[in-house]
């Protein structure tokens, strides 16, 4: 089978698909939702994942979903019935092939054990079915035993000579079987010779073409047994009549005859040769690929190809950065032609960029569909009962973000089922339904993907988490926190109310793991709740980890990058606006709010940079948990996509900087952590819990930004 | 002079053992005693340094890098090789002798250290130093502690002394994150 | 003119192992993923032979070879059935809608061509 294990890779991949639909049935099944397609689609996908495990003989898989697929297909002709119990095993053995799956994609040890055991179980309720399933025995391969003439054991390579009358009834031709393709498989077997019988055809105005009237005698002089010879009959037994008959006298050839193929006869006489031709077209026709019509929707790439593509669209992007940063300097007037081209090869490389990362988007299904599980397998630890609802899991996003939701995701759900729902009988005596609903959703906004995780709980207890707080010092005594301010203490490090940290959520990471991470890709996460109804934890990322829009500046001479996501809109101050604290802080005011100010250069310990606000520009930016700040920065370069590179591959995080691009020069540019900044100049507009009062002009926390006004590039030059 | 056409880039660095039984960290022996070694050998203020050949992957001109704010002031800064972000070290002054006043004509030695790969900055390339394992001798016990940590032994060149560099102690980078002068780096080295 | 395969399947990699397989052999493969697929693939020239699963979505094995058999132009060509094993009435289903023969899953590359051969040529 070497030539089809090219084929594995497909095959588990599909099973992927597969057992993500046998999921969302089998929730169906359970919800009262199924329709009666239902049950064909679940045999079918355990079918389909038995046909692909037989063709690549992982064992305990075929062995498994033998037993289940046995089972289905009772229960969906109705000789077993579908209770909820019975649903539930559907589910563990859904659970069980899943691992069977995954074990023969690693080509780790099977969970054959617990496999067994549930195959036990599946077998134990097929054997209820109404009436008698038939009896599967698995080597039925072929139909050996339709025959009239009992196997008779030869020598092997005796070579014997049967003699067959085949007579096909109207029946065969119905079939499209054809005799002339019989007998000349017959032929691969030995020396043939066929005389035909014509006795029973008629006139030509009596011949009804539908009608059978040719019979023929086969001589069949070979070596390859009895089995074989019925094997090439196999198909049409029951539409003729055939009897195979070994002629023990086999002196030299039998009574001359003629050698009539009454049907095509000598057409395909120079057969060999047109096979090879046929041969060759078809391998040159192989590349234009199929018949009219054929419909080619989506195909496979190797991932490391599309990273490479990406990568290199993204050296591209540079190149051409570079040459357009050259062109600045050119004189202008004289080379129309070269700046346009270059204009128009930005825009150009522009376009394969996105078209670049749009091939690596990829909805957010694939993590979404581990969730079922990961709810069935909690709530049956903690006693609890809940579902899961998904909404917008076709929502794409890039490959590289992708892989960093399922922690959190899984993470946020798992605090929901642990703290946020009640136990049934507390449900049930505050009027709620027994089973808790947890929606998971998925959807764009404002660029960006946001993800929701909400449950119907108890909500977030603010006093306790207030009390709590207070315990450890994060709050200052006596200081009153709204509400959303309490919820955000729940993502400080080390904070739990649980009573017990229990196993399942508070292993020692804390929301505020979950939380950095989250932050270290771009992302941002809170959480808001209402006592008594629920709980809701949002998510924000943006689509794609490998490249960004930033805006670039200048301080203090080196350049860097600011994510413009978090820029807000820049502007020079007046004198008047910027405002001196009697501790040394700066404020600017805008519009009335004051804004801390924020001196890259001295955050940086850059000498030289711009020491006036109103000599040099603010850019105003905005961070999830800092609130709002401005930049002092010497100038503005401008906005662009610049493609994020590691800092931390080969060296270690450093505090205010999140990574680092390759600008048009070739060098390297760090690209800005704001909220790093904030953190090291401790600079916030969203002062400590307990300081509201401090900061002029009140405190608004922002929960986004609404608009984001760009600045024009030649706005300061 | 790319020395990576040389070395196989998915070679492992691989710590030599050299016989004098001070390498530890559970490096495995990779060649047996008295198969010849080599190193790649160049001088910082003067004196005259090693690095396994094996751990080498590249050896350019020093260019422009990019600082880092707030780090060690041996932490030049991060250049872009090839795409990639690397971090430039400075020898001389990780060895305490000020910063390199860099030019053209200085060297980076692109080495492998771990998963990492960093830069150092030297003053200038030397030979290839082939030698067997038992020519390597110990660095001996000295009063500051700090240097031991980081050579691995001491070869003889020239009738020049070539201290061999344990790159893996010399870039512990998350030491250097801390302080990042050579005493304390020792100090932190010896935990 | 080398000879048309329909090959029709709801599972992909059964579908690239038999397209694989026949293609390999020199036939030219059309791929359907049900037994509607398999309607609308039929459209233009025809085919020589239709390979099909049972257990599709929308128009099943059994269907898809009912309405071949009352279609004239594909009263005569021969059409095989995928079974497996442990479902043998579905070849006498299959036989009795009008398929000329069958090929069990999980099939051997050179059974399949074997097979192929005896119906198709």
């Amino acid at each position: 089978m070497d030539d089809l294990s090219r084929f594995r890779d497909t095959y588990l991949a599909e099973c992927e698909e597969l057992l993500r639909d046998l999921e969302t049935h089998l929730s169906a099944l359970h919800d009262g939702t199924a329709d009666s397609e239902c049950l064909n689609s679940i045999f079918r996908a355990v079918h389909s994942i038995k046909a692909g495990a037989g063709m690549f003989k992982f064992t305990e898989l075929v062995d498994f979903s033998h037993e289940f697929e046995a089972l289905l297909d009772n229960m969906r002709d109705g000789r077993v019935e579908v209770t909820a119990e019975r649903v539930d095993l559907l589910f563990k053995a859904s659970d069980v092939l899943a691992d069977l799956v995954g074990a023969a994609a690693e080509g780790s040890e099977p969970p054959a054990a617990a496999a067994n055991m549930l195959a036990k179980d599946l077998a134990a309720i097929t054997s209820t079915a109404k009436t008698a399933p038939e009896a599967n025995t698995p080597d039925q391969a072929t139909r050996g035993d339709a025959g009239t003439s009992a196997e008779q054991s030869r020598q092997p390579g005796e070579t014997v000579c049967y003699r067959i009358d085949f007579y096909p009834a109207a029946e065969l031709f119905r079939h499209a079987n054809e005799p002339l393709l019989l007998i000349r498989e017959l032929k691969t077997l030995g020396e043939v010779e066929v005389e035909v019988d014509l006795s029973r055809l008629p006139d030509l105005q009596q011949i009804e073409p539908e009608n059978a009237y040719l019979g023929w005698t086969i001589t069949l002089r070979s070596d390859c047994g009895q089995d074989a010879v019925r094997e090439v009959f196999e198909f049409v037994e029951d539409d003729c009549r055939l009897d195979i008959h070994i002629d023990a006298n086999d002196a030299g050839s039998p009574a001359p005859s003629e050698e009539t193929d009454a049907s095509p006869g000598r057409r395909n006489g120079a057969e060999g040769s047109d096979r090879k031709q046929a041969d060759r077209a078809a391998e040159e026709g192989q590349a234009a690929k199929g018949g009219p019509g054929a419909r080619i929707s989506s195909i496979r790439v190797d991932l490391d190809r599309v990273d490479r593509l990406v990568n290199m669209v993204g050296e591209l992007v540079i190149t051409q950065s570079m040459l357009s940063q050259q062109a600045d300097d050119l004189p202008s007037d004289r080379l129309i032609q070269f700046t346009r081209g270059l204009e128009e090869l930005a825009t150009h490389t522009r376009e394969l960029q996105e078209s670049v990362m749009a091939i690596r988007m990829q909805p957010v299904k694939s993590v979404f569909a581990r969730m079922p599980r990961l709810v069935r397998e909690v709530t049956d630890k903690l006693g609890k009962r809940a579902r899961l609802v998904t909404i917008g899991e076709e929502t794409e996003v890039d490959k590289t973000v992708i892989e960093e939701i399922s922690d959190p995701i899984t993470h946020m759900i798992r605090n929901s089922l642990d703290h946020g729902l009640e136990p049934p009988e507390e449900r049930e005596a505050a009027g709620k339904p027994a089973d808790g609903t947890i929606t998971l959703s998925a959807e764009h906004r404002g660029g960006r993907i946001v993800i929701n995780i909400r449950d119907d709980g108890r909500g977030i207890d603010h006093s306790a988490v207030l009390a709590r707080a207070r315990e450890r010092g994060l709050v200052a005594p006596g200081a009153e926190l709204a509400p959303d301010e309490i919820e955000d203490l729940l993502f400080e490090p080390g904070f739990s109310t649980a009573a017990t940290v229990t196993d399942i959520s508070g292993r020692g990471v804390g929301l505020d793991v979950v939380r950095r991470n989250i932050q270290g890709l771009g992302g941002r996460v809170s959480v808001s709740s209402s006592p008594g109804s629920g709980t809701c934890f949002t998510m924000t990322l943006p689509l794609t980890l490998a490249v960004m829009d930033g805006m670039i500046v200048v301080a203090g001479g080196e350049k860097f990058v600011i994510p413009t996501t978090n820029i807000i809109e820049s502007m020079r101050p007046g004198r008047d606006q910027v405002n001196r604290l009697p501790s040394g802080d700066e404020l600017v005011e805008v519009r009335g709010d004051y804004l801390p100010l924020l001196y890259i250069a001295r955050a940086f310990s850059i000498d030289g940079a711009v020491d006036d606000p109103s000599h040099g520009l603010v850019v105003l930016a905005e961070t999830e948990r800092k609130g709002r700040v401005g930049l002092v920065v010497d100038e503005l370069l401008g906005q662009q996509q610049v493609v994020i590179k590691s800092l931390e591959d080969n060296y270690d995080p450093v505090p205010g900087i999140s990574a680092a691009t390759i600008l048009g020069n070739g060098l390297v540019a760090p690209i800005l952590d704001i909220e790093g900044l904030q953190s090291m100049s401790q600079i916030s507009t969203s002062p400590p819990p307990g300081l509201a009062a401090a900061i002029p002009g009140g405190v608004r926390r922002t929960d986004a930004i609404a608009s984001i006004e760009q600045p024009e590039r030649n706005q300061w030059t | 002079m790319d020395l990576s056409s040389t070395t196989d880039p998915t070679d492992r660095p691989a710590p030599t053992t050299a016989g004098d039984g001070e390498s530890g960290s559970g490096a495995t022996e990779r060649q047996s005693v008295g198969e010849p070694l080599q190193f790649v050998t160049f001088t910082v203020a003067e004196e005259a340094y090693a690095v396994d050949i094996m751990q080498v992957r590249e050896i350019k001109a020093w260019s422009e890098v990019t600082r880092l704010p707030n780090q060690p002031e041996h932490m030049r800064g991060v250049l872009n090789l090839r795409g990639v972000i690397v971090p430039i070290f400075d020898l001389r002054c990780r060895f305490g002798s000020g910063l390199t006043d860099a030019t053209a004509t200085h060297v980076v030695v692109i080495v492998a250290v771990a998963d990492r790969v960093v830069g150092i900055l030297v003053d200038a390339v030397s030979d290839i130093l082939t030698v067997s394992a038992e020519q390597i001798r110990p660095v001996p016990e000295m009063e500051t502690r700090g240097d031991k940590d980081f050579l691995k032994g001491l070869a003889t060149s020239d009738d020049r002394m070539v201290a061999i560099l344990r790159l893996d102690a010399l870039f512990d980078l998350n030491e250097l994150a801390a302080d990042g002068t050579p005493e304390s780096a020792g100090t932190a080295a010896e935990q | 003119m080398s000879k048309k395969i329909l090959a029709v399947d709801d599972s992909k990699t059964m579908r690239d192992m038999i397209a694989f397989t026949l293609r390999g052999a020199g036939y030219e493969v059309v791929e359907a993923d049900d037994g509607e697929d398999a309607l609308s693939k039929l459209g233009g020239s025809g085919v020589n032979l239709v390979i099909t699963d049972i257990n599709m979505p929308r128009l099943d094995g059994i269907g898809l070879i009912k309405k071949l058999r009352s279609d004239p132009s594909y009263r005569s060509t021969p059409i095989l059935v995928l079974t497996t094993e442990s479902e043998s009435s579905k070849k006498d289903e299959g036989r009795e809608a009008g398929a000329t023969g069958w090929i069990v899953k999980p099939f051997d590359p050179d059974q399949l061509l074997k097979v192929v051969q005896k119906v198709c040529a």
